[in-house]
């Protein structure tokens, strides 16, 4: 897996007359699992969008080691993304949905790299031609990881992954995000579950009105720790 | 990890649209009866007793709104797909060019389209008694060329309308201004391989080149602008 940091430097979003992001600066760095945490309209999803190059920043730089990430830049193939939706298509079945993404990807050994990412999102045993839109909401979340996982992505984001799974789906997802950090992967989680942020996170980050009210990393984060700096930060002046 | 080439993975987004829909068939069938239902009500009105009374001139205009109204239901269909389950977030964050995609979707509509005005022919054909036959492969070279023309602005307008709320009402509003200049220069060339008495194909000849000529201007423009369309920023 790649060294590279993920840096944005004095990013700014505008959207209009509104200021969702002012002046933020972050290190992101492969092996870590950074949760941004923050209320409603603090900018997490704006940053999420940023990060995933499907926005761009009216202020400032992001990079990726040397290299600066643009809606255009080839880097756009080393990340991975996980929405709340799961981003696939629901007429196709999971084998086809993986077979589009790995054949626009230009993957190798596409038949094989998809049955081996079927069977680690446990989804092997899905008849190849049960479409999409007959899956459960769990299961759809399985596929939405094998899909963002099955170009092997240098960087992986989450935007709220979990908001519908229930407990041992979400069990299920925090030892994945545990196992891509464990492989080396820079994982990016945005949430608003204080607990769910405090079984996975190394890195924490708290938005608060479109800045960065509290930057800290650690090797782990305990779910007191986790909401004791979020309240800190939340209450404090930004 | 070798990149596709354009083409592939512009080939490889249109397969995907008709693989779906060979499978469900949903806007076939629902371009196939609305466009079937403008000819019919137009035959109710056209065509009394057994006598048919129209020239080749209003066959032409009926052909060519079967396929504005039908065509405008394929289009607003075109993303429903990607719009489902974000999949269209999926797509644009894979390293396909913006392009291919609309590439892709293009060719997946205007087969679709195509292939219903192939159905549409031998209908209009029976209730007007149009003289299709001589002129067959030059029809079928208009209605490609006019489908193209009308798909390559339709789908920019799908794609920006793609989370409008009223999207369907405001497609037709934005795009009929647009395209009036495909569909008439697509009657004009189908009124006159349609009309029996015709001195010359001199004004076919005419209208098949402004029409070639428009739809490489509207896929130019339509490259250029399906990603900031479609991004949205």
């Amino acid at each position: 897996m790649s060294e590279r940091a993920l840096r944005l430097m004095n990013v700014g979003k505008t959207f209009g007359r509104h200021r969702a992001l002012a002046d933020v600066s972050l290190a992101f760095l492969p092996g870590q699992v950074a949760a941004v945490l923050g209320p409603n309209g603090a900018g997490k999803s704006t940053l999420l969008g940023l990060l995933s190059t499907l926005s761009q920043p009216s202020q400032g730089r992001i990079t990726i080691g040397d290299e600066q990430l643009s809606r255009h830049s080839s880097l756009r193939a080393t990340i991975g993304y996980v929405g709340h939706e799961p981003g696939v298509y629901g007429d196709l079945s999971a084998w086809h949905n993986l077979r589009l993404f790995a054949s626009l990807y230009g993957i190798a050994n596409a038949e094989r790299r998809i049955d081996a990412m079927l069977a680690r999102v446990g989804l092997q045993g899905v008849r190849r031609e049960a479409a999409a839109r007959t899956f459960s909401r769990g299961m759809l979340q399985r596929l939405a990881l094998a899909r963002a996982l099955l170009h092997e992505p240098e960087i992986l984001l989450f935007d709220e992954p979990g908001s519908a799974l229930d407990p041992a789906g979400a069990i299920w997802l925090a030892g994945e995000l545990q196992r891509e950090r464990e492989a080396g992967r820079l994982v990016v989680l945005v949430t608003h579950d204080l607990a769910a942020a405090a079984a996975v996170a190394t890195h924490l980050v708290v938005l608060r009105r479109g800045r960065v009210a509290r930057d800290e990393t650690r090797t782990s984060f305990s779910a007191d720790d986790v909401r004791a700096i979020y309240e800190e930060a939340t209450r404090g002046k930004a | 990890m070798a990149r596709p080439s354009w083409i592939s993975q512009a080939a490889r987004i249109a397969w995907k649209d008709l693989h779906i829909e060979g499978r469900s068939r949903e806007v076939v069938y629902t371009m196939g009866f609305m466009a079937a239902l403008v000819v019919l009500v137009f035959s109710f009105a056209f065509i009394s007793g057994r006598e048919v009374t129209v020239g080749p001139d209003v066959i032409a205009g009926i052909l060519w709104v079967a396929v504005l109204f039908s065509g405008t239901v394929a289009l607003s269909r075109t993303f429903d797909r990607e719009r489902e389950s974000e999949a269209i977030r999926s797509l644009l964050l894979s390293p396909v060019p913006r392009s291919a995609i609309y590439a892709g979707k293009l060719a997946a509509t205007a087969a679709i389209m195509f292939l219903v005005e192939l159905l549409l022919t031998p209908l209009l054909a029976a209730l007007f008694s149009a003289a299709i036959a001589p002129h067959a492969l030059w029809l079928g070279l208009l209605f490609l060329l006019g489908t193209i023309g009308f798909c390559s602005v339709g789908v920019i307008f799908s794609a920006a309308l793609l989370r409008a709320r009223s999207r369907d009402a405001l497609l037709g509003a934005l795009l009929f201004p647009i395209v009036i200049p495909v569909l008439l220069a697509a009657s004009r060339a189908t009124a006159t391989l349609l009309d029996p008495a015709a001195p010359d194909l001199d004004p076919a000849f005419f209208w098949t080149r402004f029409l070639a000529a428009l739809d490489v201007v509207f896929v130019v423009v339509g490259l250029w602008s399906f990603e900031p369309v479609v991004i949205g920023e």
